[in-house]
């Protein structure tokens, strides 16, 4: 029983990060009908948000220390932080400690531009074009997108530690009753899943609630009618092409203490993102949401010895496999709209 | 009056006869001169590194290439020599190899063998390159030495621990001055004895490909082989990157000891992931819970970050050894690029001078003659003490380092401190071990 708890635990993490790129994914192509096979870069330029916002609190004066010898036997370099200088070793120290959740303001706007040049500057030459077009010019996107990245920083992943408060993991099953140490969970992977939550609501929240997201809805079902209302919806169309980048980025920040970011990562989520969205129904924001968790446990479960021993292999088919049944069975998706890439 | 047969026709039929026949040992002896690929004609020669540009390796590559360059300079007689002096062949004197001065071209692996092939197979073909030399990868090493072999080249392998390199897949133009899964696991075993004791469980999670089961197996027999258990073997996919799923059920499956049969972006993701899972602060079966990387890489550990503190592992070379030819490396590497050389710099960096040095001594160009001129040979002065390039697989035998990641390291290059230096005897293996078994040398290839 406790096995089953971790994996699910494990699932809505993993989850939450296919479910926030899904949802971005499905916000451009539900709004804008563009397939966005570079969002994936989007999710990967944000975790170097996060790395970036590190690097430049990390900005360093070098000492020398007589005392001590680099590798060639020369007096050591010490870097010394501007920030510690500056605001005092304490608060110094756990403003660079916090670097990551500081992050997510400075990813924001970055983000939303990132988002708002990519649109008005390559994306919407493609509006009218097919689909293949717009997935070969989005994927040769992300791959330039990836390899200026690459450039500036190497290809190797960069190490971007979480708060030091959250480093620790809780002991799950002591709270539910079991043994200690049975259900051990990262705090990191938990503020990752509660994060997620708060982003997925608060899109859902700003399109339910808001004139602006009632505006986009009514896009989103009636384009030309809306037009026809004197209603500018390619404007509202492109801000929300920047909020889906920022929902990306937001997830990529959240994630770079996970697993430390490297120039690849975005290509790695794209796929299952994609995947993710088809099963969840092209353009369905909540089937979005639903298949990116439902997903992730189905992936979670598929990892435990005894599924694997069962079924070797399973854990690396999984996702496609449940795929093709939900298609078989349900052509739509899960939630797919009628009419939606069936013409 | 004189009759004579002697006519013009016929002047020109003996002369082309004769002419034929003279110039028929000459064709000859032609042939055999020029009787193996890319023999160098003018005052150059040609080395082709093949090292992953682009890629999640490209980092390692890049290093590895800082190191070719490095050894081009010195063979050519530029910079402070770096370990020539302390190479106790002696053969080389900086003024090229055979006194033909060296130059380079360079290819992509990509870290994928068809990329890698393509690349090894147009510097061969396009660019003269008499020997192809690099890479980090072992499924990329196999491929490319395969090439080499029907090419009739040598290939001086780069950075690749599969025990099959030198092992099922060995071949008489390849050479593998890398140590092996099988060495790591020799010289970790002891070490994780006296330091976690004969009484332990250990849990595998493994890479699913050709590296990732030499080194599951080499060592699991290595533990066993001191009494641990082995509870579970977990193959993971090598496109993984949240390990999160597969580290869960370690936690209640009894082990005591985690063994990441892992490298590069795979290792980083896993071990993160474990210790974010808290496995360093666990206790089970009343011992400390502990994580062991076989394969370490400093470049690896950097991604790593501080989750690489406390972790055992093993390395082929390591910087900080105080040995005159690592000082003298490390000088020379330092003083040229700012930063301390990686394990793959310096294994691409011996393996040019020991070509350099096999040519002259062979006084040869010729890959055969190269290949008996590397087998056998006992060296020293190249950072790892005494050296043994086995005839029997190409393999060299030599010291190996179990490192530890260091707790409080100095700067982002002081991530890894040596634990032991394990001899050479330790590592050192029968050429019929059944880990290596399944594959010939076969004859050396000299192409054309």
């Amino acid at each position: 029983m406790d096995a089953i708890i971790l994996q699910i635990l494990n699932g809505l993490d993993k989850g939450s990060a296919y479910a926030l790129i899904a949802l971005g994914l499905t916000l451009i192509f539900g709004t804008l009908g563009v397939v966005n096979f570079a969002h994936g870069a989007l999710f990967m330029i944000g975790a170097f948000c996060a790395v970036t916002l590190n690097k430049i609190l990390t900005i360093s004066y070098v000492t020398i220390d007589a005392t001590q010898k680099d590798f060639l036997g020369n007096p050591l370099k010490v870097q010394n932080t501007y920030v510690e200088s500056w605001f005092g070793p304490n608060l110094g120290a756990a403003i660079i400690d916090w670097s990551v959740p500081l992050a997510i303001l400075f990813s924001i706007p970055v983000m939303v531009l990132v988002g708002f040049i990519m649109e008005r500057g390559l994306i919407k030459h493609f509006y009218s074009r097919p689909h293949a077009d717009q997935i070969l010019v989005t994927f040769g996107l992300a791959i330039v997108l990836q390899e200026i990245i690459k450039l500036f920083y190497g290809a190797n992943p960069i190490p971007t530690g979480a708060p030091e408060i959250f480093r620790g993991s809780l002991d799950f099953g002591v709270l539910l009753g079991f043994d200690p140490n049975a259900i051990i969970y990262p705090y990191w992977r938990l503020v990752y899943f509660l994060f997620a939550t708060a982003i997925i609501g608060g899109v859902f929240a700003f399109l339910q609630f808001t004139t602006f997201g009632m505006v986009v809805r009514a896009g989103m079902a009636d384009r030309e009618t809306v037009g026809l209302l004197g209603i500018n919806i390619d404007r509202r169309f492109t801000i929300m092409f920047g909020i889906a980048a920022a929902v990306a980025g937001l997830a990529g920040v959240m994630y770079a203490p996970i697993n430390s970011p490297n120039y690849h990562m975005g290509m790695d989520f794209l796929v299952l993102s994609f995947v993710v969205v088809v099963v969840g129904g092209m353009g369905s924001l909540p089937g979005a949401v639903l298949a990116g968790f439902l997903l992730g446990i189905l992936e979670s479960f598929a990892s435990m010895n005894q599924i694997k021993n069962l079924l070797p292999g399973i854990d690396q088919i999984i996702i496609y496999l449940v795929a093709i049944i939900i298609l078989l069975t349900r052509p739509r998706g899960l939630m797919g709209r009628k009419g939606v890439m069936e013409e | 009056m004189t009759n004579s047969n002697f006519t013009r026709r016929g002047l020109l039929r003996t002369g082309a006869a004769t002419g034929a026949g003279v110039a028929l040992p000459t064709i000859f002896t032609a042939s055999s001169a020029a009787a193996f690929t890319n023999e160098p004609t003018g005052g150059t020669v040609t080395l082709g590194f093949n090292v992953p540009q682009t890629g999640p390796y490209a980092d390692e590559g890049a290093d590895e290439l800082r190191a070719y360059e490095l050894a081009v300079e010195h063979l050519n007689g530029g910079g402070d020599g770096g370990m020539m002096p302390t190479f106790s062949s002696q053969a080389l004197d900086g003024s090229g190899i055979l006194g033909k001065k060296v130059e380079f071209v360079t290819g992509d692996t990509q870290t994928k063998s068809d990329a890698a092939r393509a690349s090894a197979k147009s510097m061969i073909e396009k660019d003269g390159a008499i020997m192809i030399t690099g890479g980090s990868s072992s499924g990329v090493a196999v491929a490319v030495q395969g090439l080499c072999q029907e090419a009739g080249v040598i290939f001086m392998s780069g950075l690749t621990h599969s025990n099959d390199t030198t092992g099922k897949d060995k071949k008489a133009n390849g050479f593998r001055h890398f140590f092996n899964a099988y060495m790591s696991a020799a010289a970790l075993t002891p070490v994780l004895e006296k330091l976690y004791g004969g009484d332990r469980k250990a849990y595998h999670l493994t890479a699913d490909y050709t590296w990732g089961w030499t080194m599951e197996e080499s060592i699991v027999a290595g533990t066993e082989s001191i009494g641990w258990e082995t509870v579970n073997k977990v193959k993971t996919p090598l496109a993984s990157t949240d390990f999160s799923s597969y580290i869960a059920p370690v936690l209640n499956s009894g082990a005591d000891v985690l063994i990441l049969n892992h490298y590069g972006g795979n290792m980083v993701n896993s071990l993160t992931n474990a210790v974010q899972f808290g496995l360093r602060e666990k206790q089970v079966n009343g011992k400390n819970f502990e994580i062991v990387v076989p394969l370490y890489s400093r470049l690896m550990a950097k991604g790593a970050g501080e989750n690489v503190k406390g972790i055992l592992g093993s390395t082929n070379w390591h910087w900080s050894l105080q040995d005159d030819a690592s000082k003298a490396f490390v000088k020379s590497f330092g003083t040229k690029y700012g930063f301390p050389p990686s394990q793959a710099a310096h294994t691409c960096y011996v393996q040019t001078l020991l070509y350099a040095d096999a040519v002259t001594r062979a006084k040869s160009f010729n890959p055969c003659a190269v290949a008996e001129a590397l087998e056998g040979f006992e060296f020293d002065g190249l950072g790892n003490g005494p050296t043994l390039y086995r005839a029997a697989d190409h393999q060299c035998f030599k010291d190996v380092l179990v490192v530890r990641g260091k707790e409080n390291p100095t700067s982002e290059f002081d991530l890894l401190e040596i634990v032991e230096v394990t001899p050479a005897a330790q590592v050192t293996y029968p050429p019929d071990h059944p880990m290596f078994a399944g594959g010939q040398l076969g004859k050396c290839n000299p192409g054309a």
